[in-house]
């Protein structure tokens, strides 16, 4: 279902992601770990078709993101790390436009929505403006929405980060049902390794742009002669805190907080 | 069509959901309206001008249309900031269809603008010499908010983040407002006030404003709409291949 190989991605002469190569089947969970910084995010960009990679190939569903764009776009759903959210639309409006993008007719989507927003307990705030919710409200939403479609791939990148265990729970016995029921192969990444340990069927770890292990939750406390995948990759990627570096989205936040609140 | 046209209403709802913006933006024209009205009235009247108010009014008018459509191109960096254009990004949709419902999404919105300000100036004093020019002065302020809008979507395409629009505004939309012919009679300026006033976009629009709301166009009706109508041409298409290169 996703095929990468030798994916090389630089800005300028810094390389966030080297030569890496892994693939997905269909109907598999698939955990991309990694420190901040280690090229996860650049990586689900070049995916999804935001980014275009300086070398490599990627294949999604059987097309290459860089050239068959839309045929690409059409088979995920994805949820970004940060909010993409338009806060000034209801909740409704906000599914009712990720409908209509992705070209869901009408009854159907009608359904779909209903149902979603049922399920994210987001139904009798069918009609509030998104700026009023907080943080979980949200990310639930997100979810919901990348969902809409019913996509042959899900990209969570963090989805469930902020949110309270049952929230967490909620959402991933959702998509696990997916993946079981329609056979939906999710991609995802998080810092919560015991929920990588638990959900993911593959494991592949990223660090400085280079993938340094991959395998089964199993495998990898094998190699590392660990306990728990938590120390399986902390032995894998050592104990340093990563130096972040503060994009211009952060600073524009951090300045919308400044004068809106 | 059904993708264009949600996300102009998308625009609209944002529009008249921000009641805030809608007033403040209506604060400027307002007083200038007021200030240089009656403040250059006498003068201008002594010189033989006739009514300050009559002549300031449609360049008023595309101010109110100017700064609305610059600025909802502009939006195009909130949404890359605060990431709802992922959202577009990612779906399967053309780079020219998303552009282009904004684009009418926006200048719809700064259209809406000029005519609370052509509400305004009603109210201050502004009469239109002939009403059944109307309709053709719905089609200059249609031109003006277009071209407006595809030029900030085309210049926020570029930008990163706000920082730039600062500069923007005070190298651009005030050169634009001032030198436009918007608050003074064209006739007899200096030649070097003159060359830049004639390449200025914005004097083709307000001069079609002036000459369909109280007659006396400078360059002429006809030339103020193929001037402008070729230009918003040639700004929608780069500006839709700058947006089409967008990468977040």
């Amino acid at each position: 279902m996703i095929k990468v190989e030798n994916l090389t991605k630089k800005f300028g002469d810094f390389t966030a992601v080297d030569k890496i190569s892994f693939s997905v089947s269909q109907g598999e969970i698939f955990a991309f770990l990694g420190p901040n910084g280690a090229g996860k995010t650049t990586t689900i960009k070049i995916l999804t078709t935001l980014l275009k990679p300086t070398s490599g190939r990627v294949m999604i569903n059987g097309n290459d993101p860089a050239k068959e764009q839309n045929a690409v776009r059409r088979s995920f759903g994805i949820v970004f790390q940060d909010p993409s959210l338009d806060d000034e639309l209801t909740t409704w409006e906000n599914m009712e436009l990720h409908g209509v993008l992705y070209g869901v007719p009408k009854p159907t989507r009608r359904k779909r929505i209903e149902e979603l927003l049922k399920f994210v307990e987001l139904w009798d705030r069918k009609n509030d403006l998104v700026k009023n919710f907080s943080g979980g409200m949200k990310r639930r939403l997100e979810v919901a929405r990348g969902l809409v479609h019913h996509p042959k791939i899900l990209f969570l990148d963090e989805p469930t980060l902020g949110l309270d265990p049952q929230t967490r729970n909620h959402i991933w016995s959702y998509i696990q049902n997916l993946n079981t029921t329609e056979k939906m192969t999710v991609f995802f990444t998080t810092h919560y390794m015991e929920e990588a340990e638990r959900i993911a069927q593959k494991i592949a770890i990223i660090d400085h742009g280079q993938i340094i292990v991959q395998g089964t939750p199993a495998e990898l406390k094998q190699q590392t002669k660990t306990n728990s995948l938590e120390e399986a990759f902390l032995a894998l990627t050592g104990k340093t805190i990563r130096p972040e570096e503060v994009n211009a989205a952060d600073r524009m936040r951090m300045r919308h907080r400044v004068f809106h609140h | 069509m059904q993708i264009i046209y949600i996300l102009w209403l998308r625009q609209i709802k944002r529009y008249f959901r921000s009641r805030s913006r809608i007033m403040g933006s209506l604060g400027q024209p307002l007083l200038l309206l007021l200030a240089l009205g009656y403040g250059f009235g006498p003068i201008y009247q002594k010189a033989g001008g006739g009514n300050y108010i009559q002549f300031l009014a449609p360049g008023i008018i595309s101010m109110g249309i100017l700064f609305t459509a610059v600025f909802s191109g502009i939006e195009i960096i909130w949404d890359k900031q605060f990431g709802f254009l992922k959202e577009t990004l990612v779906a399967p949709v053309s780079r020219l269809k998303i552009m282009v419902g904004r684009t009418l999404g926006g200048g719809t919105v700064a259209i809406l603008q000029g005519l609370i300000v052509l509400l305004i100036s009603l109210i201050v004093g502004f009469r239109p010499e002939n009403i059944y020019f109307l309709p053709l002065t719905l089609v200059f302020m249609a031109l003006i908010a277009l071209f407006f809008t595809a030029l900030g979507t085309a210049i926020a395409s570029v930008l990163e983040d706000m920082q730039g629009f600062q500069r923007i505004m005070n190298f651009l939309l005030m050169p634009l407002f001032f030198l436009s012919g918007a608050l003074f009679p064209l006739q007899g300026l200096p030649k070097a006030v003159m060359a830049i006033a004639s390449v200025n976009p914005l004097s083709y629009g307000v001069d079609g404003l002036r000459g369909t709301l109280i007659g006396g166009a400078h360059f002429g009706l006809l030339t103020d709409f193929s001037v402008l109508g070729l230009l918003t041409v040639i700004v929608l298409v780069i500006g839709s291949f700058l947006f089409s290169k967008i990468e977040i």
